[in-house]
């Protein structure tokens, strides 16, 4: 509509001139003012046209940014890459948006098995949960892997289950008292609890007490504030993505190997616990993905290509189902929806996942098969090269940082350690000396097959914000993300919920943070936003 | 590693001595990229930040800074009549160039600086890089012959009022370099105004006045060349008659491109030979620098686009009118004249005080180019419109963000 107002007050411009050009300026000026003004109008009801076509799209529930829809073609129609061949049935989107961050260290393409002793359940990796939940086992008691670990005092109902059977050897306590790690120390083979596995064309409220019960809610993430959640909650649609653009994120095809009954088992539950659809995010640039995935039936399939954050679930949802109002969208990774899908297949608690180890800094980077919470030192044993590292548990940049005696977390697919950046650099700010990964024109890009070392150096100091429309340039979606973090930072409610805070989750601005100029921690800024948001409702 | 010790050795204790210890760590961090590590958040940063921006603007601009140091002596002797040939009196115009340009550049960077670091000490944060650019642009857009004071004044005034008492680098509305020039145009228009202020080295721009020349060029460049054996500073010079020292745009103002190029040929216009302020001369060293500053996206080139639509718009209307002989002139005409290009290239693209939304950079850019032209061509008052257009524009651009980011939200909302 502002597009049409300034069409027609150019034209309206236009005309005035040629008016005041008549009397005195040459037949020939005035000829090509007047065709000039004859192509704005023409112009101007065609745009007309286009927007009320829009409109009208609008209004029958289809998304005109998605699919062009309108009279004009876009730039897109005429640059985008076509959709790939193996992409045979669902929607195609196209970034151009977003960096990919090309780390060394990248997982050799096989899987191994690796015994761990020692896993961990840890409440901290759940937001609003309690800091003294109910532990149930006692210390030194044996549990089964789906033997209930805890649960949230306030929710009592949803259960955190053991991923493994073994014996509690300890209840590690945090600030205040409050329970970091329920730490299981495993038996050699592992043992489980079998379980009634309910018909999935039951009551939805049996489906959904039964999934409480046996751990399997606790692996459902609901938008917009990362929670588990609540019983009574039905959200909009479900979103999964089946493909990690993350740096050095693992490949789901290698994961969902051997599982594929089990990830369409997990599907078919989630279908039956939205009224909306379950939506299955796919991999579009250029290699075809699983039949798992390609074949997934009773879902919504999108292909998406383009650098990360493409693979993003929360890109995926503001391209095909945005969050609305109050509305929740769950999301779970791929894993987790195995294991849904085991439940039901065999009526055990199967967490295996299977971890990428990766990293500049690992002797070998491999993918290897343990359980959920597995310990970090057990994973990395003999593997790590230097001294001074950080070992994160998830990608560089949004996993978290967990000591050499910790676990991984939750929903952790991903190990990456990295050499700390704690040392000084002559001039490191003018001539970058050594190779550093960047968005920047302004740093020699040394070709894209360039593997980075990466180090965990600021490269700089915060500053205040200064560059403009750096952010936007690296989410794909219809945000402005710097306007979001100044709502948030002046507390401005209504305008954060105006920017879309719903639609955000830290991963998603993560690479926007990584590419700050002015070194801002984005990721804290929209959690503090997500809380205040939070507290206000 | 030992020079590195030895200055960790010297860093002077921050509760004793604050503001000495806001200086240690401005110099410290200039020298030694941090050993920070990242804490919560994303493990890996970019190696881009503040400083490399900055320093990118203030390299964009060294051709700059080059040529107009050689053109200030230049533009002396083409008055004195003297080597009127371009490269003719090399030595002689650079010393005159130097002489003129380095009080200007270390006066502008004392200034502010020091206010830079005064309020950085008494807020206690690190000094931000802000004026790396600002102090690096002052010189390039003041005329050469400006009174030291005046220029002292006006950045601190551009610093302070402008800049510290809106909470720093990054919060400020108006462009701090164009704040001290507009400073300096309102404050001290007889001192500065007229055609008079662009040659520098002279009594007054009169017929017959006699040069100025000081110590630096009698006693020390002078005995430096005799020993060389080289042409030395003439203190007998005087202005050649007929002289009259006017830009282009003041030609332009009274008779159209006709008396123009009368006195200035295409070619010197384009490659900047020709009197003004001076970094904002010659339009081939700052299309090279605006092309530095696109091309390591620094600078946004949706302003430096808007910006150019702007003022081709503008001249077609202008020249359909055509009412005036300034009226005629066309676009790629403008480009010649004046300091559009430097306007465009280093001035409105301050991501600070530019719009920030890309919707909004298109309005932005092409508003200036619309009001900028404006005045120049229709008010005989300014000679110049683009500092006036892009500070009226500054003004405006967090209104013209408004209605993008509203239309943004509304969006979002006829969704629910």
């Amino acid at each position: 509509m502002n597009k049409l107002i300034l069409t027609l007050s150019l034209s309206l411009a236009a005309n005035l001139v040629t008016a005041q050009s008549n009397s005195s300026a040459s037949n020939l000026l005035f000829f090509s003012v007047a065709g000039l003004c004859a192509v704005l109008v023409i112009w101007a009801m065609f745009g007309l046209a286009s927007n009320l076509m829009k409109i009208e799209a609008m209004k029958n529930g289809i998304d005109p940014e998605a699919s062009n829809i309108g009279i004009f073609p876009t730039m897109r129609d005429f640059i985008s890459p076509r959709r790939p061949r193996y992409a045979k049935d669902g929607s195609f989107h196209h970034f151009t948006k977003g960096h990919d961050i090309n780390l060394a260290g990248k997982p050799a393409h096989k899987v191994e098995s690796m015994h761990t002793t020692r896993y961990a359940i840890k409440p901290t990796d759940f937001n609003d949960m309690s800091p003294i939940p109910k532990v149930e086992p006692e210390v030194g008691a044996d549990v089964k892997a789906g033997d209930i670990l805890f649960y949230d005092k306030k929710r009592p109902e949803i259960k955190y289950c053991a991923p493994i059977s073994g014996e509690i050897v300890e209840v590690k306590r945090g600030d205040k008292r409050s329970i970091a790690e329920v730490i299981i120390l495993a038996d050699k083979s592992i043992s489980f609890k079998k379980v009634q596995v309910p018909d999935l064309n039951t009551d939805r409220s049996k489906l959904v007490e039964f999934m409480a019960e046996n751990g399997l809610w606790a692996l459902i993430n609901e938008r917009p504030f990362d929670l588990v959640p609540d019983l009574d909650s039905m959200p909009a649609s479900i979103f999964i993505s089946t493909f990690d653009t993350a740096p050095l994120a693992p490949d789901n095809n290698l994961i969902v190997e051997g599982k594929e009954a089990a990830f369409q088992k997990g599907l078919d539950v989630l279908t039956k616990l939205t009224l909306g659809k379950v939506h299955l995010g796919l991999d579009g640039r250029g290699i075809a993905p699983s039949v798992a995935f390609s074949d997934a039936q009773g879902v919504a399939k999108h292909w998406f290509a383009g650098p990360h954050p493409a693979g993003n679930v929360g890109v995926h949802i503001h391209h095909i189902a945005p969050i609305k109002g109050n509305d929740k969208v769950w999301t779970l990774p791929v894993q987790n929806v195995i294991t849904i899908g085991q439940m039901f297949l065999t009526g055990e608690y199967h967490a295996e996942r299977i971890i990428a180890l990766t990293g500049a800094e690992l002797n070998e980077p491999k993918y290897v098969k343990t359980y959920q919470g597995a310990s970090v030192a057990d994973l990395l044993k003999g593997n790590i090269i230097g001294e001074n590292n950080r070992i994160i548990s998830g990608d560089v940049l949004s996993g978290q940082q967990v000591s050499e005696d910790g676990f991984l977390c939750f929903n952790a697919d991903q190990v990456t350690v990295l050499k700390e950046g704690n040392d000084y650099e002559l001039f490191g700010w003018l001539l970058p000396l050594a190779p550093r990964p960047s968005v920047s024109g302004t740093i020699p890009s040394y070709g894209t097959d360039t593997e980075f070392e990466a180090t965990t150096n600021t490269h700089g100091e915060k500053r205040a914000f200064v560059v403009s429309g750096q952010y936007e340039n690296l989410l794909p979606m219809d945000i402005y993300p710097q306007h979001l973090m100044k709502a948030i930072i002046t507390g401005d409610i209504e305008k954060m919920e105006g920017l879309g805070i719903t639609e955000l989750t830290e991963e998603d601005v993560a690479l926007c943070e990584f590419a700050c100029t002015s070194k801002n921690p984005l990721q804290s800024i929209l959690r503090d936003g997500l809380n205040n948001l939070k507290e206000q409702l | 590693m030992g020079l590195l010790e030895y200055i960790k050795k010297i860093e002077p204790d921050k509760k004793k001595s604050p503001l000495l210890h806001t200086a240690y760590d401005a110099f410290f961090t200039f020298a030694y990229a941090p050993n920070t590590v990242t804490k919560s958040g994303t493990h890996i940063k970019d190696g881009m930040d503040l400083k490399r921006l900055m320093v990118t603007v203030v390299i964009a601009m060294q051709v700059c800074y080059l040529f107009g140091t050689y053109n200030i002596g230049h533009q002396h002797f083409v008055a004195a009549g003297e080597y009127l040939g371009f490269i003719e009196g090399f030595h002689l115009k650079l010393a005159h160039g130097l002489i003129k340009l380095l009080p200007i550049f270390v006066v502008a960077h004392a200034v502010g600086l020091g206010i830079e670091f005064y309020f950085a000490a008494k807020k206690g944060h690190a000094v931000e890089e802000g004026f790396l650019v600002s102090g690096a642009l002052i010189p390039l857009i003041m005329p050469p012959d400006i009174p030291l004071w005046i220029l002292a004044l006006s950045i601190a005034f551009a610093v302070i009022i402008g800049k510290e008492a809106f909470g720093g680098t990054g919060m400020n509305i108006w462009n701090i370099a164009l704040l001290s020039r507009v400073f300096v145009f309102f404050a001290y228009p007889l001192t500065i105004a007229g055609d008079q202020v662009w040659i520098s080295g002279f009594e007054k721009i009169a017929d017959g006045a006699a040069v100025n020349y000081g110590w630096w060029h009698t006693g020390f460049f002078n005995s430096i060349f005799e020993a060389m054996g080289l042409t030395t500073f003439d203190t007998t010079s005087t202005v050649v008659n007929g002289y009259s020292g006017a830009t282009p745009l003041a030609l332009a103002y009274e008779g159209g491109w006709e008396k123009v190029t009368a006195t200035f040929s295409e070619n010197q216009m384009i490659w900047g030979a020709i009197p003004g302020s001076i970094g904002e001369t010659s339009k081939v060293l700052i299309a090279l620098g605006a092309l530095i500053l696109i091309f390591t996206r620094v600078a946004s080139w949706r302003i430096m686009a808007g910006m150019l639509v702007g003022l081709i718009g503008t001249s077609w209307m202008l020249n359909a009118l055509g009412s005036t002989p300034f009226m005629t002139v066309t676009w790629t005409q403008h480009l010649m004249m004046g300091s559009f290009l430097f306007a465009m290239a280093f001035m409105a693209t301050d991501p600070v005080t530019a719009s920030t939304t890309n919707t909004g950079k298109w309005i932005y850019g092409i508003l200036i180019g619309f009001i900028g032209l404006i005045i120049r061509v229709m008010n005989p008052a300014y000679p110049e419109g683009w500092m006036l257009a892009i500070l009226f524009l500054n003004t405006f651009a967090p209104t013209i963000d408004y209605f993008v980011i509203e239309s943004n939200i509304k969006k979002r909302l006829s969704r629910a």
